[in-house]
């Protein structure tokens, strides 16, 4: 699917032709996007929201015309609900430490899964410590699919927030967002959806989840690194607490004291990445003219494919649900052998994958492994690609006598 | 990139069946991990009269940082703690591609593949790393290379 608009993946690995396998990490970049961060350096460079000479027009109107493409890329209902940060991990500390803990009373509850990245789980232990609350988790099934009947037992009136990813960076599994949300909705809890792992891959459509907040990360959408996204619903952008002061998010100062613009700009102190938040919009662009659906086709083929070739792999075992319930990622171990000896092999053979806990120790544990191997597809990748793979594990087996 | 160059013989030997496997209930413990791959070693050591009169490794990882933690305690086993300083300066001045004396490490040697692999360098040198730390502890100094 469109492979030559990606530059890097026109060359060689270990004298192979580079198979890029780790797409849950981060994708590679479309010409448009790249262009998009030249563009904008060589033409229109300069501050938003403050300069009154045409440039400086010229970079506002584009940053914020690019907030609304992402804002109508997951039909939410205004612009002002889309706030651009960092990434998803920065988006889920602002929810966390802005919008929770100011609220939090000792002995409330936060309900997070035993599958979530540590992105999603660091800032809840931190925000359970400081608020004297308790971190619930919503335990899995043996196939790796969350227990919906004892999320509904977990979450009660004292719960104040769930944070759950909307597909699992390592099972691939896909939660049941709008279940939860229904649960959520019932005891009056936040819903914080991790959307890293689903946004660039398919349709995502904020009020058809009824999330109350969902995040995703530029760079694994086919933009930029260093920009991501916060969507939030309008009355809870209102409550929440900014976590950084300074310039650009006020409205009025005095010395003592200051008031501040509405969302979403004062979540958005000093100067933004501009470049980036524009290249975003130019990465929607992109995934939008080919079309979500037929990238979730794609992409829901490739890992139907890749799940059958490794499945007839002698030897090796492949973590979590079959490909009818999962994203496009599948994560294996062959054998007892280590996953960055897997890893290092297929490196040998041109083809990259992600091998280690992937920021998921406790999921880790829950597995009863140290580390797997990990494949993800993007709307790049190839069945001959997964041939390769496959081809490159069978080589590995010879190699470590599995 | 030739993998054969990395995965000798010698290496998966010593990673399938590691030497000197266990714990030393009397000895030093030091134990390390590898945040970004999960690694995990715990090396234990006796040092009696400047001598390493024991020494052992528990742990999980990789066949890279197995079979260097096994190598490991199979070349410092019996040795002075002075010479044991010296093999370790060596073994990382081959893992970094510079001149290394052969000789003195022996079955280690096996481990010079990993210069083609810089993202597992920090594997081979774990266990070499709790060993640094161990004697340092001993010699209650700032520097075990000194």
């Amino acid at each position: 699917m469109r492979r030559d608009d990606f530059p890097l993946l026109q060359q060689q690995m270990n004298d192979h032709p580079l198979a890029y396998l780790d797409n849950a990490a981060t994708t590679q970049k479309p010409q448009q996007v790249l262009d998009a961060l030249h563009t904008y350096y060589t033409r229109y460079n300069a501050n938003v929201h403050r300069g009154v000479y045409a440039l400086a027009a010229e970079a506002t109107d584009r940053y914020e015309a690019s907030r609304a493409k992402v804002a109508k890329f997951l039909n939410a209902p205004s612009a002002q609900q889309i706030l651009f940060t960092k990434g998803t991990t920065e988006a889920i500390n602002l929810v966390a430490m802005g919008m929770i803990l100011p609220f939090l009373r000792v002995g409330d509850e936060i309900v997070v899964t035993g599958a979530e990245h540590h992105s999603n789980l660091i800032p809840w232990q931190r925000i359970a410590k400081l608020g004297g609350a308790t971190l619930k988790f919503i335990p899995l099934k043996a196939d790796g699919t969350l227990d919906l009947d004892a999320a509904r037992k977990l979450i009660h009136h004292r719960t104040r927030a769930i944070a759950v990813a909307q597909i699992s960076n390592v099972l691939g599994t896909e939660h049941p967002i709008q279940e939860l949300a229904a649960i959520a909705k019932e005891k009056n809890a936040v819903l914080v959806v991790d959307a890293a792992q689903s946004v660039p891959h398919g349709p995502v459509d904020v009020q058809q989840l009824g999330c109350d907040f969902l995040a995703f990360s530029g760079h694994k959408a086919y933009g930029p690194t260093g920009i991501g996204v916060l969507y939030g619903k309008p009355e809870l952008l209102e409550k929440m607490e900014p976590l950084q002061y300074g310039g650009e998010m006020i409205d009025k100062v005095e010395l003592h004291t200051a008031t501040y613009k509405e969302a979403p700009w004062k979540f958005e102190a000093g100067t933004p990445p501009i470049a980036e938040a524009i290249a975003l919009g130019e990465a929607v662009d992109y995934l939008q003219d080919i079309g979500m659906e037929a990238i979730h086709a794609h992409t829901k083929a490739l890992t139907e494919y890749a799940y059958e070739q490794l499945q007839a792999v002698d030897g090796l075992t492949i973590y979590g649900p079959p490909p009818a319930q999962r994203g496009g990622l599948i994560a294996f171990n062959l054998g007892n052998v280590h996953a960055h000896d897997i890893a290092t092999v297929l490196d040998s053979r041109g083809i990259a994958v992600r091998a280690g806990h992937h920021c998921c120790q406790p999921l880790m544990r829950w597995l009863g492994v140290s580390s797997t191997v990990r494949a993800s597809f993007g709307l790049y990748n190839t069945r001959a690609e997964i041939d390769r793979l496959a081809a490159a594990l069978r080589e590995a087996k010879e190699v470590f006598g599995v | 990139m030739n993998l054969s160059d990395l995965y000798r013989q010698v290496i998966l030997d010593h990673a399938q069946h590691p030497r000197n496997f266990g714990a030393l209930p009397d000895g030093l413990k030091v134990e390390l991990h590898n945040p970004t791959c999960g690694d995990e070693i715990t090396l234990f050591l006796t040092l009696k009269d400047g001598v390493v009169e024991k020494v052992s490794f528990q742990g999980s990882g990789c066949s890279i940082s197995m079979s260097s933690a096994s190598m490991l305690t199979d070349a410092i086993q019996g040795r002075p703690v002075e010479e044991v300083l010296h093999l370790n300066r060596e073994f990382r001045k081959l893992l970094q591609g510079q001149e290394a004396e052969g000789e003195l490490l022996g079955d280690l040697e096996a481990l010079s593949g990993v210069t083609a692999f810089p993202a597992r360098i920090k594997c081979a040198v774990l266990a070499w790393n709790a060993l640094e730390q161990g004697v340092r502890s001993q010699k209650g100094e700032g520097d075990a290379d000194e």
